[in-house]
This record gives structure tokens, C-alpha cells and sequence, in this order.
């Protein structure tokens, strides 16, 4: 037996691998947190983009709770080997395009190998038997353990009583018998044991910790993939789907108009790699276009833009449109009527 | 003398100014200073957490327009 067994706890930044990790660290256990930057996961720098003023309090909740627990956190960017999971999920996808199983195969795998690595003797996920439709089941916990290659050095403290022995209960680091014994989809029990632990603030984000559990967002995805003829990503393109509204009046390009300043300055960082629009006679958002707009192409995205401007009920807006290559044009422009808008446009 | 170790995470968003600073941070000795460059808001905030959750020491902190400078010392508890 090691001095002090440790254990690698996959934190999410919610309650459940919160209060997974500090059921293990209570029975004496040595826990540092480890949590994985897909490019999808909702926080950071998603609360960066939008303005500033309207903007709550930026935190990374994985950190946070790291904090909390007082434990090392590591953060691993695994972008470049998610794409596999995203684009070809063995077990498919969930109710959008969020891969949740294969997801959580990858994860574990990926804490196996830095256990491994780094001499420690277990995982620890939050994980409740029955919690979520589609990874958190009775008949994909035994998936996950054989597909991630942890078999039973994968801890599952919330509901380890309801599984069979893991080894580090077999090898007495953990009592299994001190366990909490939750099951199903009720918060209640999670958050009577947070109380009882004297945590009086947790994080509990609606759609989960990642923007594929989110319909638009997956639209988005999937409109891109459609007009790309691939299932391929960039980081870039996965993090312009999350800011400004996406508008897509043709097959041969879409519009990304920014909501506020905040996403106006991000977007700014594109200029050289999107022929874009930028609104000169009134005060308004940076338009990037994506794909290959003609010279009728320009003057509707103009229009569209434009209703989003001061400009919107005005007889005609200016704007500069700068071309990835090639010299800027005045183009003016009538703004698009509300009713001459496709609905369908709208991502 | 120390090492000082820059990091330019410039344009990057959260948390991959903290992921790189952590990757400049592995493995070295108490007393290096990983000067981080960045522009991302929220990495005024996250920078210090990963700091204090490692025991390291963040020395200073600046910001010049967009730009913002987060300077972390590495410390002997953490290593």
C-alpha cells in the first residue's frame, strides 16, 4: 500500500466532481484536480468576449473549486485530439451534436494516462449512476471503464456503493462503506451533502459545462460542416461559433455581425482572414463574411448588416467593405427591410 | 540568477493563457519567473487562481491598454 494513496480527480467545475473529490481527500487521500479544454467548454472565454460592463464576475469554476478543496489543478489542452471524438463518436451523438459517451471514454483515458505518468494510484469522477440520459447510466459505467483501459482504478465516489469494488476500495484506501450512495437525477441529495460539507456556493451551469449540449450552438456546427463538405474543425472556427449571430442568406457565405463592443473587438483580431464590413456612416457592428461573396453577395450582406446598425431606419447606411486581398470599397446601401428576412437565414 | 521565462499568450482566450503559462511553469526551478503576456480579461483572474492553487507567487500584475502582463514566480512548496 502507498503511504498516502493519490488519486486524480477529473473537475469539471460543477458540484458533483467537487463533492467526488472531497469524499476521497476526507478519508485521507491525496487528490489533485485535473480538468480538459476541449474548445467547447462554455466558460472563460466565452464570459471574456461579451462586454465587459455586463459581464459577471469571470472566474474559471474548475480553479475555483480546485480553491475551494485546496488541491493542485492541471489543465490540459486536449483541442487537436478531441476533434476525433467530435467528428466520429463510436456511440454517437446526444440530443445535439454533444458526444457525451465517447467524451467521457476519452477523459478517463486521458487521466489514466497522466496517472500513469505522474505514479498515482486512481481516478475519481463525479459520476452518478442514472444522473444523465446518455453517459451516466448503469450500462455505460462498465463502457466507460473498459474503453478508457482505468477498468477498476476508476472510483466513482458518489455512487460507488451501488457498483462493484473498485481496487482502491478492495486495497482498503478508500471505505467503501463511508461512501455516499446517490443514484438517479435528483439534485437533492448532492446538495444536502454540500451543506453538510460546508460548501454554501457551487456552480450548476443549465446546459452543462459544454457548448455541444446546446441546439444553436450545434446548429451552428452542423451548418458548418454542411458548407465545408467535412467534418472538420479549427479552434478559430469553433470559437466564431460562439460569438455574434450567424446569418447565412446564400450557400456561398454567412455573416458573423458582433452583438456588442466586447464581441466587436474580438472579432476585429479576424480582419485579415474574412473579407468583412465595417460601418462608416453610422455607429454599428464589424460584419466578417464567410465564404466567397460577389459583388451582389456584398451589397445584400450590406443590407443585413446594416439592421443591426444605427443606421437601420435610416434612407441608406455606408460602409467600408474590405476584401481579405485586394483594396477597400465604399459600397451604400438600402437596410433590408424586416420583412424582405428569411427567418431561415437566422443560425 | 533566476530564470525569466515569457510566455506570449496574446490573443489567446481563457484558459489557454493559464495552460500555457502552466507548460512554461513545469518542472522548473523555485525562483523562475514566467512572465505572461496576454490580452484575454479574464486571465487577471485565472493566472492568480492557478497560482494559488500550485503555491506559486504572482508578483505583479499590469495592464497597458489591451495588453496585460501577469508575472508568476515559482516557489519550492510547489515543486
Amino acid at each position: 500500500m502507498p503511504d498516502q494513496p493519490k488519486a486524480v480527480a477529473l473537475i469539471s467545475g460543477g458540484l458533483d466532481s467537487m463533492l467526488a473529490a472531497r469524499v476521497v481527500m476526507d478519508q485521507g487521500v491525496h487528490v489533485e484536480g485535473i480538468n480538459f479544454f476541449t474548445g467547447f467548454c462554455v466558460e472563460g472565454h466565452t464570459h471574456a468576449i461579451r462586454n465587459r460592463a455586463r459581464a459577471r464576475p469571470k472566474r474559471n469554476n474548475a480553479l475555483w473549486v480546485a480553491e475551494q478543496l485546496g488541491i493542485k489543478l492541471h489543465i490540459i489542452d486536449i483541442i487537436e485530439e478531441y476533434k476525433d471524438v467530435v467528428i466520429n463518436p463510436k456511440h454517437g451523438y446526444g440530443a445535439n451534436l454533444n458526444p457525451c459517451l465517447d467524451c467521457k471514454c476519452f477523459m478517463v483515458r486521458k487521466a489514466h494516462e497522466w496517472m500513469q505518468k505522474k505514479g498515482f494510484d486512481f481516478i475519481v469522477t463525479g459520476e452518478v449512476v442514472g444522473q444523465r440520459p446518455k453517459s451516466q447510466r448503469a450500462s455505460t459505467f462498465p463502457v466507460i471503464e473498459r474503453e478508457s483501459g482505468a477498468e477498476d482504478v476508476l472510483l466513482r465516489p458518489l455512487c460507488a456503493r451501488h457498483r462493484p469494488a473498485t481496487l482502491p476500495e478492495r486495497m482498503g484506501w478508500v471505505d467503501r462503506e463511508s461512501l455516499p450512495d446517490f443514484t438517479g437525477r435528483s439534485r437533492k441529495p448532492q446538495i444536502a451533502l454540500a451543506k453538510q460539507l460546508g460548501f454554501t456556493e457551487w456552480s450548476q451551469p443549465a446546459g452543462g459545462c459544454c457548448f455541444l449540449t446546446d441546439a444553436s450552438y450545434s446548429q451552428k456546427l452542423s451548418d458548418l460542416w454542411t458548407h465545408r463538405g467535412s467534418k472538420n474543425y479549427e479552434l478559430d472556427d469553433i470559437m466564431l461559433l460562439k460569438v455574434g449571430r450567424h446569418i447565412r442568406p446564400s450557400d456561398r457565405f454567412k455573416l458573423i455581425v458582433s452583438r456588442d463592443e466586447g464581441e466587436g473587438r474580438y472579432l476585429e483580431g479576424y480582419r485579415r482572414r474574412f473579407d468583412h464590413l465595417v460601418m462608416r456612416s453610422h455607429p454599428g457592428p464589424l460584419t466578417l463574411i464567410e465564404g466567397e461573396a460577389d459583388p451582389d453577395d456584398v451589397e445584400l450582406a450590406a443590407r443585413i448588416a446594416a439592421r443591426y446598425g444605427q443606421g437601420r431606419n435610416a434612407e441608406r447606411v455606408e460602409f467600408d467593405f474590405v476584401p481579405k486581398a485586394g483594396e477597400p470599397r465604399g459600397v451604400s446601401v438600402r437596410p433590408l427591410p424586416v420583412s424582405e428576412v428569411d427567418p431561415a437565414w437566422l443560425l | 540568477m533566476p530564470e525569466t521565462i515569457e510566455v506570449d499568450a496574446r490573443h489567446l482566450l481563457c484558459p489557454m493563457p493559464v495552460i500555457r503559462c502552466q507548460a512554461a511553469a513545469e518542472d522548473q526551478p523555485p525562483g523562475t519567473r514566467v512572465v505572461v503576456l496576454c490580452t484575454d480579461p479574464g486571465a487577471l483572474n485565472d493566472i492568480p487562481a492557478w497560482s494559488r492553487v500550485h503555491g506559486h507567487r504572482v508578483v505583479e500584475t499590469r495592464e497597458e491598454g489591451d495588453l496585460i502582463t501577469v508575472v508568476v514566480e515559482i516557489q519550492e512548496s510547489a515543486a
